[in-house]
């Protein structure tokens, strides 16, 4: 009796295990179906080339092209990614090779703090440091500005997206292998030329997916972006415009969309094209790093 | 030079907790945190932000909650039932990682598109439902990382005493765990605390404190990004306020974090 007990439950539990583990591999395919399912209606009136390419957004009129929105987050996030990648391996590389063990202990806090700081917030104090810094900056560069621009959301998705990188890039760097340092220190290099010739080198891949991963962060930041790049539709002409991504204009346009049924589907497939993109840089980046965590 | 972009970091991260309090903490009174707000709160007069501090509270321990009961089975089932099939797990581990990196504003697009299927209107149960999604995958990635370092031996031992998958699980895992777990659910909490994008379709914003789950709810994030819109200064300077005050509970559940996985580090057994 005792055993049969014993048996059902783990039955039971083993079932329920399953059933949640089931819900976790069907639910990106569930993602990915209903936005496509909610956009269909766009994809039979207009071709997808028309649709990318196109420069017109005027919901109005039916027409909506998604290049201002996508060129504008591609602005945004590479923009962020070149300011917080030098930053961030030369943090990477410190801790993980000068620095004492103490040092570490007094980083990781500040990286999991930063990672856990909502984006309202980055938002706020974007609008409160970043936004009035580059407005003087502007000036500085006789450019006319309310601050409210490109650059400062890629210098506020900069400081975001930090502790994502950092934290793969010392994951990255602590799998290559003691042995290969102490070679290139025994055959006479200096300690900078081991990390410039051996290391990075030999984490090249590794460094470059942990960038993918920031990048892919920065494009799908919505909020922190939203309050301090100025929201106005065009391409943007260089880093001191005003520009609207696409995770901004989903969030913009919500109360509207239900009237129209068009702007409804517009709208999804802006989440469904963001979607993609994300899951193509993660899958390509993640990729990269399990083969380099395989090799260990 | 490595340590001038070390010392950059740091020095971010201070200098955006201290210019929120700056310009929060004169903000900040009791009436702030303690009532809803009244009759022309949002052209500066009197009342507080309750309303969103209870939704916000609501929202995330709900979400916490389905969150657990839904990613601890599968991160036990990932680390206890799936020890022989090495690629499963590493597939599964997969698309965790590509769920966790999914932006929290597609999965806000698609609770509304489930909202608007089931007939249901913003509601705190589509909030919860939306942030649960959203932090799963966060969840069982952490307790994850915490369950794939129980040494091989234990397992072993445990299944030759006689015991059965699941009991292996909740006895011997879970509890070899607790820390790392904790860590995971506050890790959990504090993202589904802070999170706006995927709210702001599903939730809805109230002026009321939560009665039932069925009606909107007001969130912190959301009243912070609603108040920081008003061109009222008053306004303005309370949702710098409001800054300071999400700061502090992520600020604690943070310190929280550290304290339990310290604390409860001792009850493991060592090897």
């Amino acid at each position: 009796m005792k055993y049969i007990n014993r048996h059902w439950k783990d039955k039971a539990n083993s079932t329920w295990m399953l059933v949640c583990t089931g819900i976790i591999i069907v639910l990106p395919f569930v993602l990915i179906i209903g936005l496509y399912l909610k956009s269909a209606l766009l994809f039979e009136k207009c071709s997808f080339i028309d649709l990318i390419f196109s420069k017109e957004w005027k919901p109005w009129e039916n027409k909506f092209g998604f290049a201002p929105f996508i060129i504008c987050s591609l602005w945004v996030s590479i923009l962020a990614l070149l300011l917080s990648a030098p930053v961030c391996l030369l943090t990477a590389i410190y801790l993980t090779h000068y620095a004492k063990s103490r040092v570490l202990k007094i980083m990781q806090p500040v990286i999991d703090i930063l990672a856990g700081i909502p984006s309202v917030i980055y938002g706020v104090w974007g609008i409160l440091v970043i936004v009035p810094f580059v407005a003087k900056l502007g000036n500085f560069f006789g450019i006319h500005t309310t601050g409210y621009t490109i650059l400062s959301g890629a210098l506020v998705l900069s400081v975001m997206i930090i502790p994502f990188i950092l934290n793969v890039l010392i994951e990255i760097l602590r799998t290559i292998p003691e042995e290969l340092s102490e070679a290139s220190l025994s055959l006479g290099a200096t300690k900078w030329e081991t990390i410039k010739y051996v290391i990075i080198k030999k984490a090249f891949t590794g460094i470059i997916s942990a960038f993918g991963l920031g990048l892919s962060r920065a494009f799908g930041e919505t909020i922190a972006v939203l309050m301090v790049v100025g929201n106005v539709v065009k391409i943007p002409q260089g880093v001191f415009d005003a520009g609207y991504p696409l995770p901004a204009l989903i969030a913009n346009n919500y109360g509207e969309m239900l009237s129209i049924p068009m702007y409804d589907s517009a709208l999804m497939m802006a989440a469904l094209i963001l979607l993609v993109i994300v899951i193509l840089f993660n899958t390509a980046s993640r990729m990269y790093i399990y083969r380099l965590e395989k090799y260990r | 030079m490595m340590v001038f972009a070390t010392l950059t970091i740091i020095l971010v991260l201070l200098l955006i907790i201290a210019s929120i309090i700056y310009k929060g903490l004169p903000a900040l009174s009791w009436d702030m945190i303690s009532q809803t707000p009244k009759g022309g709160y949002y052209f500066g007069k009197g009342g507080g932000i309750l309303n969103a501090i209870i939704g916000s509270v609501y929202l995330s321990f709900g979400a916490t909650f389905l969150a657990l009961i839904v990613g601890l089975p599968v991160a036990l089932y990932m680390n206890v039932f799936l020890v022989k099939h090495k690629k499963t797990v590493h597939a599964l581990r997969f698309i965790l990682d590509i769920l966790w990196g999914i932006p929290s504003i597609v999965y806000g697009a698609l609770g509304f598109i489930f909202m608007i299927w089931l007939g249901l209107k913003t509601s705190l149960l589509a909030g919860i439902i939306t942030v649960t999604i959203l932090i799963i995958p966060i969840m069982i990635r952490s307790m994850d990382e915490a369950l794939k370092f129980v040494p091989r031996g234990l397992f072993e031992s445990a299944l030759s005493l006689g015991s059965t998958r699941s009991e292996i699980s909740f006895k011997v895992f879970l509890r070899q765990c607790i820390p790392g777990i904790i860590t995971a659910i506050l890790l959990s909490f504090g993202r589904a605390i802070g999170d706006a994008a995927a709210v702001l379709f599903t939730t809805g914003y109230t002026d009321n404190i939560q009665g039932s789950l069925s009606h909107p709810a007001a969130t912190l994030p959301l009243a912070i990004f609603f108040q920081l819109g008003s061109p009222v200064p008053e306004v303005k300077e309370r949702a710098y306020a409001s800054a300071m005050v999400l700061i502090m509970i992520i600020l604690i559940i943070s310190i929280a974090a550290r304290i339990f996985s310290q604390k409860y580090y001792k009850d493991k057994i060592k090897f």
